[in-house]
């Protein structure tokens, strides 16, 4: 008896008749899956670009005399990469891209809840990452004070030229971006979640991009604001953040801060979100303390002791697991390692004492790098490994991966721990050039070798694409034998998403589907009760599975049954 | 108290810290050092459970595993052993603060240190004298024993930009301000950075306990020429700080002699005005 409950495609929008060109038709969509999409392209450019102005500074240090980089490009280009990295690629590549494409897929809905507030999202976004870049173009440069933007250098009389105001234009308009996303995931993820699917049914993905929508809404009217008031400081003739006029330049650093924070969670969480659908498929294993994770990303104000804790979750998913190394898994245990380092030198930089000697040194900049990539880079492109082939039922060359990993994982290393030493001897971040004979070009040196090789190794991942699509290898709609929703429908998925869904009793309705005498254990029984399982199911989708009533998972709470139905906790 | 304990027992290792030349920077070199020697050991278990977990169970069949998903006493224990050792490094944390930011009621010098872009100006109200310097490749003069600078570093570098003279063994008292944009005020070996702020006076003390030239650098971003806003640290016995406050002391800069450095510096630094160094008598 195949029990499949029926959805009609709700909220269908009107059927174009006559079909217009490709570039028409990606100028006026609203389907998240092609938003999603564009997100993330537009992201990985300018993730490219950036990394560009990376290794050109990476050149420019790699000895004490320089590489005859002046000043002002310099200081030109370390803000526009952070800039680019922190809020044009980090934030929009996981939040923008990767969430809009799978949070609906996720939660079985046929698209986000404002499809048409979601396409002005992302022509906001692109428009205002134009506006940043036009910097470059203007005759006194781009920006040339940090992406922080710390007033009173912000001002006019630090920093004249338009230069500065596009970088300011341009993250008031992505501010907006950012707000209109976030308002458009929680409203998808309250409201249009399947039958069935409760709230401690969701995947971890969903859930950590619940809890980054929610930061973002705490977090960035403040920083959108505070680039109003420099803006009414430089053109209007305003005193806010000038001692002269009797203003406060700490508050804005106060005011930057208060996004600040919660943005290192609005930045890592929707990664951590993607290593916790990685590890489980491949170690074929639930997730180990599921219903923990949603919380303690609430309470993520005390970094350590929840992202301690989610290393132990991450550690028991893969404990006594079947772990195959497909390319994701390989990224995603470069991620833990990453992390584990950056995370670890997050905890001393926490200590003020220990900040003292090390803030804005290079043991700064090894320590975010190290979280950052680790994060952005390890976990963001595990996930384009994991869900390129749903979006595009293709497959990545796993050989061309794993060489994309091991290069990137070996330049990782290479680039950030001499820059904690660097740090630790006192070279400053921002710096065009140090002195010689401190014994710092060699460390220095080493750590652009590593750049290159994380440079280096995108050609991969680039050869990889256009092999894939040269050379097609046809996906299948369950590849890697996925646990949550969006494995069920075909790859990639139909216009609105899904024909058919599964009943839905725990967090992988497709597992479960595919699985059914494989439930979770319940609550309390430890592994040795269950008997060891063999093989069943075939590992395809929606209509290939067993058809069997996949038994409930103990803590469900309801009866097997069609889906209906919303039994929650 | 328990710090003071460990720090009688046994010197630990740097991992690449400065133990630091001020009794400020001692402790918090010690904090570092016990904070590194934690993070090793969460970082070895961590990192080991990762790497052995992940050769450990490689998949060897197509068998699915025990789908076990909780284990509550497991999942206590993790979640309050991070707790602990973050309350204790806390603990660790607040008793070196204190210790630091502890400012003496009577120091027994006040500096007053004024950053601009891009340059530093040293105020030595109790004596009406003050130090003026901007980002230059010319050591300043002063060294230990009446030596030039360059004469009594280490290495020639460690001696750009204007030097902050101080007395070894007493109590200094910087008050620390910025004429325009944020910069900051970092001597490595001393452990110890903080920002010049427009609108905002920070005070601190510093208690040198070894003569000696300390490389410095503003580490603020502050704009075009911020990396050649060098600056250093000159700690001298006391006898020879007042002979140097009072005027004795002092070579003009044309007397510097030789700079072994010049050739080897000049590729890496632009001079930025004629005017390097100057020591004035005028009253503050």
């Amino acid at each position: 008896m195949t029990v499949l409950a029926e959805r009609l495609p709700a909220g269908a929008h009107a059927e174009h008749h006559d079909e217009p060109t490709l570039i028409v038709k990606w100028l006026t969509t609203t389907d998240h899956k092609v938003i999603g999409l564009s997100y993330t392209i537009t992201s990985v450019i300018l993730f490219f670009l950036s990394g560009i102005m990376a290794l050109a500074m990476r050149v420019q240090l790699s000895s004490p005399g320089g590489a005859g980089m002046s000043p002002q490009t310099y200081n030109e280009l370390f803000t526009m990469h952070g800039a680019i990295m922190l809020y044009l690629f980090a934030g929009p590549f996981a939040f923008g891209g990767l969430a809009n494409y799978i949070v609906p897929l996720q939660v079985g809905a046929p698209d986000m809840a404002f499809p048409r507030l979601n396409a002005f999202s992302y022509w906001l976004y692109l428009s205002g990452s134009i506006t940043m870049l036009l910097g470059f173009f203007t005759s006194t440069g781009a920006a040339a004070f940090g992406w922080v933007a710390y007033a009173p250098l912000s001002s006019s009389v630090y920093s004249p030229g338009p230069g500065a105001d596009l970088f300011i234009m341009g993250l008031f308009l992505t501010g907006f971006s950012a707000v209109f996303t976030a308002v458009n995931l929680i409203t998808t993820i309250f409201y249009l979640r399947a039958p069935g699917l409760t709230m401690f049914r969701m995947p971890i993905f969903t859930w950590n991009m619940l809890v980054t929508a929610l930061l973002i809404l705490i977090a960035f009217p403040v920083l959108t604001a505070a680039m109003l008031l420099l803006f009414a400081d430089r053109h209007f003739g305003t005193h806010f953040f000038t001692v002269s006029g009797g203003g406060v330049p700490v508050l804005y650093q106060n005011l930057f801060w208060f996004f600040g924070h919660p943005e290192v969670y609005i930045l890592a969480l929707p990664y951590f979100g993607i290593i916790t659908e990685i590890l489980p498929v491949f170690s074929r294993k639930p997730v180990f303390g599921y219903k923990g994770l949603p919380f303690f990303s609430l309470l993520s104000l005390l970094i350590a002791v929840p992202t301690g804790i989610k290393f132990f979750n991450w550690i028991g998913t893969m404990w006594r697991g079947q772990i195959s190394y497909k390319t994701p898994m390989l990224f995603a245990i470069g991620f833990l390692l990453g992390f584990l380092m950056g995370g670890l030198t997050g905890v001393m930089l926490a200590s003020p004492p220990i900040d003292f000697a090390t803030h804005d040194t290079y043991f700064v900049v090894a320590h975010f790098h190290q979280v950052l990539l680790a994060t952005a880079v390890f976990a963001g492109f595990g996930g384009i490994y994991f869900w390129y082939p749903k979006m595009f039922g293709r497959m990545l060359r796993d050989g061309l991966g794993k060489a994309h990993f091991w290069t990137l994982f070996v330049g990782f290393w290479l680039t950030y721990l001499p820059q904690y030493v660097l740090g630790l001897k006192g070279m400053p971040r921002r710096v065009f050039i140090y002195p010689s004979g401190l014994g710092w070009g060699a460390l220095n040196m080493a750590s652009t070798v590593g750049a290159f090789l994380i440079g280096a190794s995108f050609l991969f991942m680039l050869v990889n694409l256009f092999v894939s699509w040269r050379n097609p290898i046809p996906a299948g709609d369950n590849p890697w034998d996925g646990h949550a929703l969006e494995w069920f429908t075909s790859s990639p998925p139909p216009h609105h998403n899904f024909v058919k869904l599964p009943p839905i009793r725990s967090e992988r309705p497709t597992w479960d589907f595919n699985h059914p005498d494989a439930p979770v254990l319940p609550h309390g029984r430890h592994a040795k009760e269950q008997p060891a399982l063999v093989g069943v199911g075939s590992p395809a989708g929606t209509s290939g599975g067993p058809a069997q009533t996949p038994s409930a998972p103990a803590d469900g709470g309801t009866a097997p049954g069609d889906g209906s139905g919303e039994t929650g906790h | 108290m328990l710090l003071g304990i460990l720090l009688g027992g046994c010197k630990l290792p740097t991992f690449y810290g400065y133990r630091g030349v001020t009794s400020q920077s001692h402790d918090e070199s010690l904090l570092y050092e016990g904070t590194v020697i934690a993070a090793i050991v969460v970082g070895v278990i961590t990192g080991s459970l990762i790497i052995w977990s992940a050769l450990r169970y490689r998949r060897k069949s197509d068998t699915i595993p025990r789908q076990f998903q909780y284990h509550i006493p497991l999942e206590i224990f993790y979640t309050v052993v991070p707790i602990v050792i973050v309350l204790a490094l806390f603990g660790f944390t607040v008793y070196t603060e204190n210790k630091i930011d502890n400012v003496v009621p009577n120091p027994a010098l006040n500096i007053r240190v004024t950053a601009f872009q891009w340059g530093w100006r040293y105020d030595y109200t109790n004596y009406h004298v003050f130090v003026e310097g901007v980002r230059t490749e010319d050591p300043d003069p002063v060294g230990l024993d009446g030596k030039t600078c360059v004469q009594s570093a280490p290495t020639p570098n460690d001696c750009l930009g204007p030097g902050l003279v101080m007395p070894v063994g007493e109590t200094v008292r910087i008050t620390l301000l910025s004429n325009d944009v944020v910069h900051g005020f970092y001597v490595p070996q001393f452990n110890f950075s903080r920002y010049a702020l427009p609108g905002v006076v920070n005070r601190f003390d510093f208690n040198v306990q070894k003569p000696g030239i300390y490389r410095a650098q503003c580490t603020q971003l502050c704009g075009l020429y911020h990396a050649e806003m060098f600056f250093h640290v000159v700690a001298l016995p006391r006898a020879q700080f007042l002979a140097w406050v009072h005027g004795s002391q002092p070579q003009p800069i044309t007397d510097a002699g030789p700079i072994p450095t010049a050739a080897q510096s000049a590729k890496a630094f632009v001079p930025a005005a004629p005017a390097a160094t100057t020591k004035s008598s005028a009253a503050s």
